[in-house]
C-alpha cells in the first residue's frame, strides 16, 4: 500500500481571523503553481484541511517542491483507506514501515465520525498490537515516539499519516502586497528577497546595469538568481535599468569619496519611480547594518532622504555568515559568487565616506541636475518576466 | 558482424558524434574567457552539467567532468588518500576491482598506505560482515565497484552504504563504469560520496567521463592549474567531449527506462543456452548484471576461441580489455575461487541495448560450431 495523499498543515494562517479564506485560497493557488509540472496532481480542500491528491505520482519530488511554498507549516504523507478495521490495520502498518529511520512509535486515533463503531481508545490498542505483531525493530513509546501513526476516521474515509515533514513556514506569497527589491547580484539581496517572500510579499526586482562596464554574464547572473527565487514566489518581473550614463556622470561631478552615496540616492529615486508606476508600496534591499561603507547608519540616513517610501531591510541584524548560510540553503550562493563585475563593484572609491551627512551631500549635489538622466533611465527600463518553469534550452537542446 | 564486447567499449552513437563535432566547430571559445564568445560556451557547458546532474538526480556542483573511468577512479582514490591521510592511512577495496582502482590502491601502498583487499565469494560478492570487521579508526575510504567488468557481479552498494552510515568519517567510492545505465543505482539520499562514470562504455566517446563528488567531500586534485571544475580538476574544459557524454548519458538512461526488461530477457536466454553446451562453464552469477556473461571452455585457449570466432564475424573478449595483455590468469576469476584452468580460460560476452535476439541466436550457433571444430582439431 502506498501513500496517495499529502496532508498540508498551515500554522500561522490559523491566526488570521476574517482574512483566513483569502489566505487559504492564495496558498492553494501557490501550491498548484509550484506543482505545475505534475499535471496529474490535484490540490483540494475539505473540512478545513488541504490535501494534495497524488494520483499515482511519486511523493518525494512533490514534497521537495512544497518545501519551498511559504504558508505551509508542515506536511504528512497520508494513506486513504475505507472505514473498516482491516483496511485501517493494513494502512497503519504500511504507514509505519515506510518510516524507515524510526525505531519507536505510538498510535493515536481520532474518531471524527462517531458512526464508526470501534472507539478511539480501543482502536488504539488494536492497532498498536497489530503493528507490533507484524513488524520487527519497532517498539512503542507513548511519550517521545520517533513516529506517530495518526489515524483519522472521517465521514467518507480514514486518513492515516506518520512522518511529519516541516514546511517553509511564513505566509503565502501574494497575501502581503508587493515590494520592489534592489537586486545587485551579490549574496545579500536574494536572501532579503527570500525573507520578504516568506512574509507573504510578492516581489518585483530592479537591477542596474552599466554596459560595457558590466557584462552580459552579470545580467545573466541576475536572471539566474531571480529564477531560483521564483521557486518560492512564482513569476517575478525584473526592471533592468540602463545605468551607464548616470554612473559616469556621478563619478565625474561628485568627489570620489561621496560618489557611492550619491549613486545609491539616485538608485532609490529611480526605484521610487518604478514603485509609483507599478503601485508598489515599499522597496527592499539586502543591506545589513555596518557591513560596508554605504550600510552604516549615517549612510542609510543620507541615502534614505530621497524617498519617503518605506525601505525594508530584512537583513539588517544579520551577520555575513548567517546571510551566507541562508543563501546556501535557498540555492542562490553558487550563483551569487560568480565573479562578474556589477554596478556596485565598478568605480569603487578607495576610501568611501562612512559618516556622510545630509547637508554635505546635498551641497555636493546642488550644482548638478540628475533628473533628466534619471528620467531617461526610467524611460529605457527593460522589463523581463521570469517564471518558475524549467528554462527553455532551445539553442542547446539539440546538442544535449 | 555481431559485436559482443560492449564491456570493453561500445559503438559510438552517431548523434553523440554529431554533437561533439558541432560543439568543436561552433563553440570553440574558452568557457573561462570573459568575452561574450566565452560566455556562450560557458552557458552551454553549464547546461551540460545541469543536465548530467538532473539525470543522476544530484546537484550541479557535484558533477566533475573527467577524461574517463581511469581518471575518475584515480581522482577519487588518490584525492581522498592525499587529502585525508592525516586522519588515517587505511583504505578498503575488493580483490576484484578494475585495474584503475586496484593498481591505484597498490600504488598508494608505496606511499605508506595500508590497503585491505576484501575477498569475494564464488559469485564475486564481498561479505558485509568482513567489510565491517575491516573498518578501523584509521580507515578513510571504502572503494567498491558497482558491477564487475569481467563477470557482471552486482555488489550490494545500498547495504554497504548502510553499514558506512555508522562511520561518517569513512568516504565511500563506487566505480559505476560498468553499471551505469544497466543496473539501477541511486545516488540521491545514498551514502555514496564518489561515483565514477565513463563515456565510452555508454556509446559516448573515449576520453570523456564524469565523477560524482558529493557536496562536502574534499579531494586533493590530480591536476592543479586554473581551478576549473570547482578547483578539483584544472585544465581547459573539454566542452565538446563533456557535452557529448551528457548526451550519451541521457540516451542510455532513456534506454534503461524502456529496454531493461528486454536486455534482461536476452541475458537469461543466453545464460540458458550457454549452460546447455557441453564443456562450457559459466563463471558469472545468475543474478548478475544483464549485459555480462563470462564462461570458460576448459581445454581451449581463450585467444584461440576469440580468433576463430572473429573469422565468423563475431567479436567477444578474454577477461577485461585493460588487463588481457598482462597475464594469463584472471585475477577476478581466481579471486572467486575458480581453478587455475578455469581462470586462464575465461571468455567474456557482453551485450548492449542494441543487441538483438537474432544476434544472440546466431552467436550461440557459431559458438557451438567453433568449440566443436576446435576440439576436433585438438584431438
Amino acid at each position: 500500500m502506498n501513500y496517495d495523499h499529502i496532508l498540508i498543515r498551515y500554522g500561522e494562517l490559523g491566526l488570521k481571523g476574517k482574512n483566513i479564506k483569502q489566505f487559504i485560497l492564495q496558498l492553494q493557488k501557490n501550491i498548484q503553481q509550484a506543482l505545475i509540472d505534475f499535471p496529474k496532481v490535484r490540490v483540494t480542500r475539505s473540512q478545513g484541511r488541504m490535501f494534495i491528491v497524488l494520483n499515482g505520482e511519486s511523493p518525494e519530488p512533490i514534497i521537495d517542491k512544497c518545501k519551498n511554498v511559504f504558508g505551509i507549516y508542515s506536511m504528512s504523507l497520508a494513506i486513504k483507506v475505507e472505514n473498516n478495521e482491516e483496511a485501517i490495520k493494513e494502512g497503519a502498518l504500511s504507514a509505519l514501515t515506510q518510516s524507515k529511520e524510526a525505531k519507536t512509535f505510538k498510535v493515536s486515533v481520532r474518531r471524527a465520525n462517531k458512526r464508526f463503531l470501534i472507539r478511539s481508545q480501543e482502536l488504539n490498542r488494536i492497532l498498536g498490537a497489530h503493528l507490533l505483531k507484524n513488524s520487527s525493530d519497532y517498539t512503542v513509546d507513548v511519550h517521545h515516539p520517533d513516529v506517530e501513526v495518526k489515524v483519522e476516521i472521517r465521514e467518507k474515509a480514514t486518513y492515516i499519516t506518520s512522518t511529519v515533514i516541516r514546511g517553509a513556514g511564513g505566509l503565502p506569497v501574494g497575501t502581503g502586497g508587493k515590494s520592489l527589491l534592489l537586486l545587485s547580484g551579490g549574496i545579500d539581496s536574494p536572501v532579503a528577497g527570500y525573507l520578504m517572500m516568506k512574509r507573504g510579499v510578492k516581489l518585483e526586482m530592479i537591477h542596474f546595469h552599466s554596459p560595457p562596464f558590466t557584462s552580459e554574464r552579470a545580467k545573466q547572473k541576475v536572471l539566474d538568481l531571480t529564477k531560483v527565487l521564483t521557486e518560492f514566489g512564482g513569476t517575478i518581473n525584473i526592471h533592468l535599468v540602463p545605468f551607464t550614463k548616470l554612473q559616469q556622470e556621478i563619478f565625474k561631478v561628485i568627489p570620489e569619496r561621496y560618489a557611492m552615496t550619491v549613486m545609491r540616492r539616485v538608485m532609490l529615486q529611480i526605484s521610487e519611480r518604478v514603485c509609483e508606476k507599478k503601485k508598489i508600496l515599499a522597496m527592499s534591499t539586502g543591506e545589513s547594518l555596518g557591513q560596508v561603507a554605504s550600510q552604516t547608519l549615517a549612510s542609510m540616513n543620507v541615502i534614505n532622504e530621497v524617498t519617503n517610501l518605506p525601505v525594508l531591510r530584512p537583513l539588517v541584524g544579520f551577520d555575513k555568515e548567517e546571510i551566507i548560510n541562508y543563501s546556501k540553503r535557498i540555492g542562490t550562493y553558487d550563483i551569487s559568487v560568480r565573479p562578474y563585475e556589477d554596478c556596485c563593484t565598478i568605480f569603487v572609491p578607495k576610501s568611501p565616506v562612512t559618516n556622510p551627512t545630509r547637508e554635505k551631500v546635498n551641497y555636493l549635489e546642488k550644482d548638478t541636475d540628475f533628473s533628466e538622466l534619471i528620467h531617461e533611465a526610467v524611460e529605457k527600463i527593460q522589463l523581463i518576466k521570469v517564471d518558475n518553469k524549467p528554462e527553455s534550452q532551445d539553442n542547446f537542446d539539440e546538442l544535449l | 558482424m555481431i559485436y559482443l564486447d560492449n564491456s570493453a567499449t561500445t559503438e559510438t552513437n552517431s548523434t553523440v558524434i554529431s554533437s561533439f563535432k558541432k560543439v568543436a566547430e561552433q563553440y570553440f571559445g574558452n568557457p573561462s574567457s570573459i568575452h561574450e564568445l566565452g560566455g556562450e560556451v560557458e552557458k552551454l557547458h553549464n547546461q551540460a552539467r545541469k543536465q548530467a546532474a538532473q539525470l543522476l538526480q544530484v546537484e550541479q556542483k557535484e558533477i566533475i567532468f573527467t577524461s574517463g573511468g581511469t581518471e575518475g577512479n584515480n581522482l577519487a582514490i588518490k584525492g581522498i588518500a592525499l587529502k585525508h591521510q592525516k586522519r588515517g592511512k587505511h583504505i578498503i577495496t575488493s580483490s576484484i576491482e578494475h585495474a584503475s582502482v586496484y593498481e591505484t590502491c597498490k600504488s598508494l601502498e608505496e606511499l605508506g598506505f595500508r590497503i585491505t583487499y576484501l575477498p569475494v565469494n564464488e559469485e564475486g560478492k564481498i561479505d558485509l560482515g568482513q567489510l565491517k570487521r575491516a573498518i578501523t579508526e584509521e580507515t578513510i575510504l571504502v572503494s567498491i565497484m558497482h558491477v564487475n567488468n569481467e563477470i557482471g557481479t552486482v555488489q550490494p552498494i545500498d547495504d554497504i552504504g548502510n553499514i558506512l552510515s555508522d562511520y561518517p568519517k569513512v568516504f565511500f567510492h563506487v566505480d559505476a563504469v560498468q553499471g551505469i545505465g544497466k543496473v539501477p543505482l541511486s545516488l540521491k539520499n545514498s551514502q555514496v560520496d564518489l561515483c565514477t562514470i565513463s563515456g565510452h562504455k555508454i556509446h559516448g566517446l573515449k576520453g570523456t567521463g564524469l565523477l560524482y563528488v558529493k557536496e562536502g567531500t574534499t579531494l586533493f586534485p590530480l591536476f592543479h592549474g586554473g581551478n576549473q571544475e570547482f578547483g578539483i580538476r584544472s585544465g581547459t574544459e573539454n566542452v565538446a567531449g563533456n557535452v557529448s557524454i551528457v548526451r550519451a548519458l541521457r540516451l542510455i538512461k532513456e534506454k534503461e527506462q524502456s529496454q531493461s526488461e528486454q536486455l534482461m530477457n536476452l541475458h537469461d536466454q543466453l545464460y540458458e543456452e550457454l549452460r546447455n553446451i557441453d564443456g562450457v562453464f559459466i563463471n558469472s552469477p545468475k543474478n548478475g548484471a544483464p549485459h555480462i556473461i563470462n564462461v570458460s571452455v576448459l581445454g581451449l585457449k581463450p585467444e584461440v576461441v576469440i580468433h576463430a570466432l572473429y573469422e565468423k564475424e563475431i567479436i567477444i573478449s578474454t577477461q577485461s580489455a585493460c588487463s588481457s595483455k598482462q597475464s594469463d590468469k584472471s585475477r577476478v576469476l581466481s579471486s572467486c575461487g575458480f581453478s587455475d584452468e578455469r581462470s586462464i580460460s575465461g571468455l567474456r560476452i557482453s551485450l548492449s541495448y542494441d543487441t538483438t535476439e537474432n544476434e544472440i541466436k546466431n552467436f550461440i550457433i557459431k559458438f557451438r560450431e567453433t568449440i566443436e571444430q576446435l576440439k576436433e582439431i585438438l584431438e
